[in-house]
Order: structure tokens, then C-alpha cells, then sequence
């Protein structure tokens, strides 16, 4: 039945199953309503006031500071996520050790814990009252601690914060890929007198590369946008330790509405970039896969 | 065509055929990073889950108790659990229609849709409660409906219906995310047969279609519920912090922390949120083994 499908059929009329109007028509209508409209009513809002004013507030210094603690504790928690998420897939894919499944499992739990308990535990945790705050603060001593290597209450924080929620991203969009890996070509590497490194490096890790990338980038768009699980353990103080996010957050209860759209919008153009580049690294990923099948 | 993000539901990771010595790491090497992997999931990911538990119950089981009795804290639990039982059902019907739509037919504009659906995953939850106080506020596009002067003619931001919609923004992605891939994987020669042979097109769904897809929906209604009760960001924005009013649970354990009440009731609140988690995870686990060995059940009986 399905080779005498037609090449091109018309709108919506590959099956007889009914329905595609109804569903579609309620899809588009709960999407415009909840997405669309909202989302017109920000970016509106941004062309409706004067340029000079929206450009003077995302490039005040306020704004500039957030944008520096934003994307550079992102950028690194998706980095240290890139590292040990990679590790993370590897095992739970390749090796066979008691716990697989548990562990296997719990790789979800960012993903399912709301963003103010993963806050406000990692606050006490990396607090000098908390367990490995304790530590840490023992370690490198209250001068260092107050000079800025405090794990809570401070920017180190915000990215022990970020790591947290990033580690499901990275794992989960490399084990899929890692499991198709076909073996045969491992084995035919090393008949041709690969050692195992090379066998890595060369045809492994080629093959992995753009999944990889993909669950990092995934891992610092969602960690630019978090907000829930960063205000329990930042600074939160003005123009040093303030997230982007928080910057709108404050802006909003101040009722200075133009000012939190200017600044949304420039979060809503990240995400749309996020999006362009997830997929641009999706269709590469396909053509690799594809090619290092058969 | 749609990307691999999280929410979809795999199957769980199969035991590989065992490697050859050429195609496997030395031993050292393997427990090393073994080691490295398991030390991380426990000192990033286990320890903050037990923490909740531990200073939870750190003055006993009576504080415990006692601190679900403050009025706020009760609040604040009915509060969430209204707003997810309104959220949730609609979200529900959401993500069915929009994966039927997706997966039953084809039409231009199709990846545009799915990238639309995907986007709340995206967009930060500031961002998202922002674009409802901008079109609901006092000063909003809708002002001349719903404000009269500073009094709410009709109350939604700073309120239960605003609370709701952030929630509705939010969470709508997770079961039409989980079941666009499934029905997809699923095709559908199944109920084209049961048109056939005559079955109407709400039999359909009601006996083809919703018995094949049946553990898929359950952890994508799950996974909604987890996340309506425990968004934080959208609906900070757009609830105005009122409280006994308008802060829901994740809202009112930040309340406590910041509070003199001492952090065993900002815990203990968490520790439900963390119980929810939990079963969460228990559930996608297990909908995901259940589906490997039905997988590996029908290999072995066309294998006969």
C-alpha cells in the first residue's frame, strides 16, 4: 500500500483516516493562542517604543554584566556537561556494571526536579554550612572563599547550578547515537591494525561529533534561559551577580514593562538562534549516521 | 524530521553483544571511567535529591508534619493542585489532536509546527511569564478590558487564571513531544484497517489508536503533571506573590527559605515536589522496559 502512495498527494490527503481538520484546526488554534499572540504582544511591545530607549537598555551596564554571567556560566556548565555527560553516555551504552539501569535512570532527574528544589538544595549543599560547601570553604580558606571562590551566594554558584540542570541534555541526545553505532566497522578497524585510541579518534569519534554538539548546545540554551534554580544559589547583587533572566524578573516587578521587553526580546532571539543551530546540527548528524551506516 | 530533544521516551538502553577484546577498552580503563561517570550522577545528582530528605526530616518527624499544617503551606498546596488539574487534562487533549494532526498526515508547513511546539522548551520561563503580563498587565494590550484604572475588571494576571495560562505556556510541549514520535514509528496500517472494515473515526482512536499508544500518553501526562506543579520561573512573573493567595508550592518554598521559619518547612514542602520527581522516574522506567521487552518479545517470536 505504501509503494502506491503518490509521490505528491494533496493537502493533508495521504490516508483515509479522518480528523485532519478538527486536529489541525485545534493545534493551530491552541498555538496561536498560547504562543503566537503572546508572543506578538512582547516583540510589539519592543517596536512600539522608541529605538534609542530599547537600545539603551540592552546595552546598559546592568544589562551587559548580566549577559557576561549568563552566557559565560552557561557556556562553561555545557562545557563540564560536554566532558562528563560524554563519559556518562559512553558507560551507560558500552559497559555492563551493576547499577547500569539505576544510574541509567537517574540521568532524568534534572529534567523531572523542579528548578526550586534543585536550587534551594544545591544552595545549602555549597553553602559553608552545607556538605560540601564545608569542605571547599576548608579547603581554599575564608580569604579566597570571600574573594570570590564562594560555591554559594556567587557566581560559581550560578554555574554548579547550570551543570545540574544541563547533564540530561548532553547524555540524551548522545546515547541514541552511540547504541546505533554499528560495531562491524570498530572490528574492521582494528583487523587493519588500529589500536583502540585511533579506532577513537577516527572513527568513533567523527561519527559522534555533531550529537555531541547538538546536546551541548541544547544544554547552554536552556542553561541561558534558567532562572528557578540560579536565584536560590547567585548573588543576585546588582550589575556583579545578576542573570539575565533575573535583570527582566526585577524590571517586571517594577512595573517597567518596556524595559523587561527589550530584554525578553533579546532572550526570545537567542532561542530562535538555539533552534536554527540545533537543527542545522541535526541535519548534519543525519548525514554522518547516515553515511557511517552501510 | 524533528530533532532529538529530551522529553521523548526511548527505549531503555539495551544490553550491548558483549565486544570482542579488540573493540572494548582495557579493564583499568573501563572501571576508570566508570568510576568517573557513577562518581558524578552520585555527588551532582543523587546528594541534592537525598538533602531534600535529610534536612526535611532533620528535626524529626513531627516538624515534618506540623509544617504542612501552616495555612500558606496548605494554600499553597491546593493552589498547585487546581492549577495542574486544569492544566493538565487540557494539555492532555492538546498533545493528542497535535500528534494526531502530525503524524496521521502530511502538509506544508509541518516542521514549522513542530519547532512551534518545541519552542516553550526554549523560550527562558521569565521570558514566557513576561509575555503574558505584557499582554494581561496594567499596562498590558488588553488594558482597556481588564483593568479599570488599578482594579482588575476581569482578574487574570496576578491571579488563579494567570497562573493557569503561564502553566498552560509551559507545559504544553510534553505529551504531544512524547507521542509524535511514537504514533509516527507506529504508522498507520492499523486503523486504515479498522476504517475498512467499518469502524467509525472516534472507534478508531477510542480502540486502534489510544490501546497502541496507552504508556506513552500515561508518562507524557505524568511528565506535564511534574512540571505544571513545579515551574517556577513563568509563574513567579505572572502570580504577584500573594501569600495564602496566589503562591503556589514552588513560589511558597521560596518564601520559607527566605523566611525566619528556619528551613525544615521550605524542605519538607520540596521534599513532596521531590517525591513527585521521583515517581516521575519511576514511571518512564518502567514504561520504557516494558516497551524494550515487548520489543524483544515480538523479535523472538518472529525469529521462530
Amino acid at each position: 500500500m505504501h509503494a502506491a502512495t503518490p509521490k505528491f498527494h494533496r493537502f493533508g490527503r495521504r490516508t483515509i483516516l479522518p480528523g485532519f481538520r478538527l486536529t489541525l484546526g485545534f493545534t493551530l488554534l491552541y498555538i496561536s493562542l498560547l504562543v503566537l499572540i503572546p508572543m506578538a504582544a512582547l516583540v510589539g511591545k519592543v517596536f512600539t517604543a522608541p529605538w534609542a530607549d530599547t537600545w539603551s537598555v540592552i546595552s546598559s551596564d546592568r544589562s551587559i554584566a548580566s549577559y557576561q554571567l549568563s552566557f559565560g556560566a552557561s557556556a562553561i556548565a555545557a562545557l563540564v556537561n560536554g566532558f562528563f555527560g560524554f563519559i556518562i553516555a559512553w558507560i551507560l551504552v558500552r559497559y555492563d556494571f551493576p547499577g547500569r539501569r539505576f544510574a541509567d535512570a537517574v540521568v532524568d532527574l534534572p529534567f523531572a526536579l523542579p528548578t526550586a528544589v534543585a536550587g534551594l538544595s544545591l544552595t545549602l549543599l555549597y553553602s559553608k554550612k552545607g556538605l560540601f560547601g564545608y569542605y571547599i570553604y576548608q579547603m581554599i580558606g575564608p580569604e579566597r572563599w570571600n574573594a570570590g571562590w564562594a560555591t554559594a551566594n556567587s557566581n560559581i554558584g550560578v554555574t554548579i547550578a547550570l551543570t545540574f540542570i544541563g547533564l540530561p541534555f548532553v547524555v540524551r541526545t548522545l546515547q541514541p547515537v552511540l547504541q546505533d553505532l554499528s560495531m562491524d566497522v570498530e572490528e574492521a578497524a582494528a583487523c587493519l591494525g588500529a589500536n583502540r585510541w585511533q579506532t577513537f579518534w577516527r572513527i568513533i569519534f567523527p561519527a559522534v561529533l555533531p550529537a555531541w554538539l547538538t546536546g551541548m548546545t541544547l544544554a547552554f540554551g536552556r542553561a541561558v534561559g534558567e532562572y528557578g534554580s540560579v536565584v536560590f544559589i547567585a548573588s543576585n547583587r546588582q550589575g556583579k551577580g545578576e542573570i539575565t533572566p533575573l535583570v527582566i524578573y526585577t524590571t517586571l516587578e517594577e512595573n517597567r514593562y518596556a524595559e523587561a521587553a527589550a530584554l525578553g526580546v533579546v532572550l526570545l532571539l537567542f532561542s530562535f538562534c538555539i533552534l536554527a543551530l540545533v537543527n542545522l546540527l541535526q541535519a548534519w548528524n543525519n548525514k554522518v549516521t547516515g553515511a557511517s551506516g552501510i | 524530521m524533528a530533532h532529538a530533544v529530551l522529553p521523548s521516551l526511548g527505549t531503555a538502553t539495551p544490553r550491548r553483544r558483549s565486544p570482542l577484546k579488540a573493540t572494548t577498552e582495557p579493564l583499568w580503563f573501563r572501571a576508570l571511567l566508570i568510576v568517573t561517570g557513577l562518581t558524578f550522577i552520585a555527588l551532582f545528582l543523587l546528594v541534592p535529591l537525598f538533602v531534600v530528605f535529610y534536612e526535611a526530616l532533620a528535626k524529626g518527624v513531627e516538624v515534618y508534619w506540623k509544617s504542612f499544617q501552616d495555612p500558606d503551606t496548605a494554600h499553597a498546596i491546593r493552589l498547585t493542585l487546581t492549577v495542574a488539574a486544569i492544566v493538565v487534562p487540557l494539555n492532555t487533549i492538546f498533545g493528542l489532536t497535535a500528534a494526531w494532526a502530525i503524524s496521521k498526515f502530511e502538509f506544508p508547513g509541518k516542521r514549522a509546527l513542530v519547532t512551534f511546539i518545541d519552542l516553550p522548551l526554549w523560550v527562558s520561563p521569565i521570558v514566557a511569564g513576561l509575555m503574558f503580563v505584557i499582554l494581561f498587565g496594567r499596562e498590558g494590550l488588553l488594558k482597556a478590558y481588564l483593568w479599570n484604572g488599578t482594579q482588575p475588571v476581569i482578574p487574570i494576571l496576578f491571579n488563579t487564571p494567570g497562573i493557569v495560562i503561564a502553566t498552560l505556556f509551559v507545559t504544553f510541549p510534553f505529551v504531544a513531544r512524547i507521542l509524535i514520535p511514537l504514533m509516527q514509528s507506529q504508522g498507520s496500517a492499523e486503523e486504515e484497517a479498522a476504517l475498512t472494515l467499518g469502524a467509525r473515526g472516534w472507534q478508531v482512536f477510542l480502540y486502534v489508536t489510544l490501546p497502541k499508544i496507552r504508556w506513552g500518553l500515561f508518562y507524557g501526562v505524568i511528565l506535564c503533571n511534574a512540571r505544571a506543579m513545579g515551574e517556577f520561573g513563568a509563574v513567579s512573573a505572572v502570580s504577584g506573590h500573594i501569600q495564602g493567595k496566589t503562591n503556589t508550592m514552588p513560589l511558597h518554598i521560596q518564601v520559607l527559605a527566605e523566611g525566619y521559619s528556619g528551613m525544615e518547612a521550605a524542605f519538607a514542602l520540596s521534599s513532596v515536589l521531590s517525591m513527585l520527581a521521583l515517581f516521575t522516574l519511576i514511571v518512564k522506567t518502567t514504561v520504557e522496559w516494558s516497551s524494550e521487552r515487548q520489543a524483544k518479545n515480538a523479535l523472538e517470536s518472529s525469529g521462530e
